[in-house]
């Protein structure tokens, strides 16, 4: 299912082989390196570790070596040429590992510097959740929603017309003079109330709430059955709202007075 | 090579294998065809292939490579918000075109739209896919926004989408008020001025909102030229510019809301 780049295998076959060969002969210096007395332990150190521990012989002969190197006043061992050398890694990577058994200079120390909690800015409670893969489960389908889309774009433009009236003339104001569709329902509200209030403050009001929704609904449920108040005041001014435009497009004639769409006709355009 | 009964190497295999082995295992063609991509050699329907797809593409990057499962049935969006990106890209590419054939002056504007219809090839079509398609967009965005209202999927954490969402629907709003003008026939001429003087009762500053809307006093050159400029570089600049901001809040909200 997985596939490994054979680069990758191959690098990894390499290194393992490397390490392998590398710590036999770790093994063989340390025979020769240690004094006589740790070389007589190692073999029973080994025996113990793998009766109790689990602790890797050859990390138990570090320690030691490291221990007794120290105890020499720090004669460090000759530095050994890694056999991995030319092992895919590079020149840097192989030097840099660290090779058993080599306790040069000072031992190594390290600080805790600071404890950062995990989690990003934006907290979001991360349950498992059942995925797919956007390609193909996703792409497939905007792709199919973008062809309906075309199609019917296309197909209406070829068989409708955009409108267009004659040429503007300040001067000839025609009745009814109307706003464009989503802007019909405040033009109807005009006809409800102050011009100040229908064209300015309640439009702002409407926007206003709108921005303000998720500040004002403090229930954080989000079944339909669970806030049939919020779901019932937007449709109530859904509903509203729709009434307005379309009372606005079909049932307007001159002067703004009300019209029968049937008898009288429709006195509007896109 | 393959090899017919007659023992003669068939044409078609040795283009098929130069096809492969020259061009599709070349440099050329691995570096435009990233891994993912149908079209490189030894393209297989793996998982690994198909996060490559959306991780190898500046375009379907909007997506993560994962989504949850529910999100992706069209039940749930409808479609809506992508649908509505889709006809704001598609207005962007029918207004250069109409942009080519189009001068904002009182002089020459209705004419131009005119020509569009009677001279040029397709002018009509683009031009009504351009008009038609940005009354199509106003709605989805509308039910777009309702959509998210009955989902509840302005509640936390995605407030602020929310509210960027209301921006960009105002945006659309200007954005095909603006462009109704730019015919300038009777139509364009008496919706704006319809609309302007609702504008021009705001309280104390109504006369300079007015003045600043159209240019002028009345509705003229000053008017077009003015909403021209909006309506083709200021509004779509700024949209594009909150459309990064939706997106990208869309993601870092953790995905579409839900399941319900
Ligand atoms: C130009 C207009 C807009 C575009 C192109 C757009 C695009 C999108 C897209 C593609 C999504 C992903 C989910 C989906 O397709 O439904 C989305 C999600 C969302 N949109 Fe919009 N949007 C627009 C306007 C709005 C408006 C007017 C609102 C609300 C006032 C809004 C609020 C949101 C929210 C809250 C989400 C997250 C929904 C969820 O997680 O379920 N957007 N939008």
């Amino acid at each position: 299912m997985v596939e490994i780049p054979e680069h990758l295998l191959k690098r990894s076959r390499e290194a393992r082989g490397a390490a392998k060969s590398s710590g036999e002969d770790d093994a063989a210096a340390e025979e020769v390196k240690a004094p006589p007395e740790e070389s007589t332990k190692a073999p029973k150190a080994q025996a113990s570790a793998k009766s109790s521990g689990g602790i890797p012989a050859h990390l138990l002969e570090r320690s030691k070596a490291a221990r007794a190197g120290k105890s020499d006043g720090g004669a460090a061992p000759p530095a050994k040429e890694p056999v991995a050398a030319g092992a895919g890694a590079g020149k840097g990577a192989s030097s840099q590992r660290p090779t058993p058994a080599k306790p040069s200079g000072p031992a190594r120390t390290q600080r805790l510097l600071a404890v950062v909690k995990s989690g990003s800015i934006q907290t979001t409670k991360r349950d498992p959740v059942d995925k797919v893969n956007t390609w193909p489960h996703l792409l497939s389908r905007e792709f199919v929603a973008l062809l309906l889309v075309s199609a019917f774009l296309i197909g209406f433009s070829i068989l409708v017309n955009a409108p267009l009236q004659e040429a503007a003339n300040p001067n000839e104001t025609p009745n009814p003079s109307k706003a464009p569709w989503y802007f019909l329902g405040l033009q109807e509200l005009l006809t409800q109330f102050d011009p100040m209030v229908a064209g300015v403050m309640l439009p702002g009001i409407g926007v206003a709430g709108l921005m303000a929704a998720p500040y004002i609904d403090r229930n954080r449920a989000t079944k339909p059955s669970e806030r049939k108040f919020a779901t019932s005041l937007f449709t109530m001014f859904m509903i509203y709202w729709a009434v307005l435009t379309l009372t606005g497009i079909f049932f307007r004639g001159p002067g703004q007075n009300f019209v029968w769409p049937w008898s009288d006709g429709i006195f509007f355009d896109f | 090579m393959a090899e017919n009964g007659n023992g003669k190497r068939k044409f078609k295999d040795a283009v098929g294998n130069v096809m492969t082995e020259k061009v599709q295992g070349g440099q050329f063609w691995t570096s435009v065809f990233r891994p993912g991509s149908v079209f490189r050699k030894g393209y297989g329907d793996t998982p690994r292939n198909r996060a490559y797809v959306v991780m190898n593409s500046v375009l379907y990057h909007l997506h993560p490579v994962k989504v949850k499962r529910h999100a992706v049935k069209v039940s749930y969006t409808l479609c809506l918000g992508g649908v509505s990106f889709f006809l704001f890209i598609l207005l962007t590419v029918t207004g250069i075109f109409l942009m080519f054939a189009y001068r904002p002056t009182a002089a020459n504007a209705y004419q131009d739209i005119q020509s569009l219809h009677t001279q040029i090839a397709f002018g009509a079509l683009v031009r009504n896919i351009h008009r038609w398609g940005a009354h199509l967009m106003t709605f989805t965005v509308f039910l777009h926004m309702a959509r998210v209202f009955y989902h509840g999927a302005y509640k936390p954490p995605r407030e602020f989408n929310w509210i960027v969402g209301c921006v960009l629907l105002l945006l659309t709003l200007l954005l095909a008020f603006t462009g109704y003008l730019l015919p300038w026939d009777q139509l364009s001429l008496w919706a704006v001025t319809v609309g302007t003087n609702m504008m021009g009762f705001t309280p104390v500053f109504g006369s300079n909102v007015k003045f600043i809307l159209l240019g002028s006093q009345e509705i003229g050159s000053n008017t077009l030229l003015r909403w021209y400029t909006l309506h083709v570089l200021m509004l779509p600049f700024v949209m594009v510019i909150f459309l990064a901001v939706h997106f990208w809040r869309v993601r870092k909200d953790g995905g579409i809301s839900g399941p319900l």
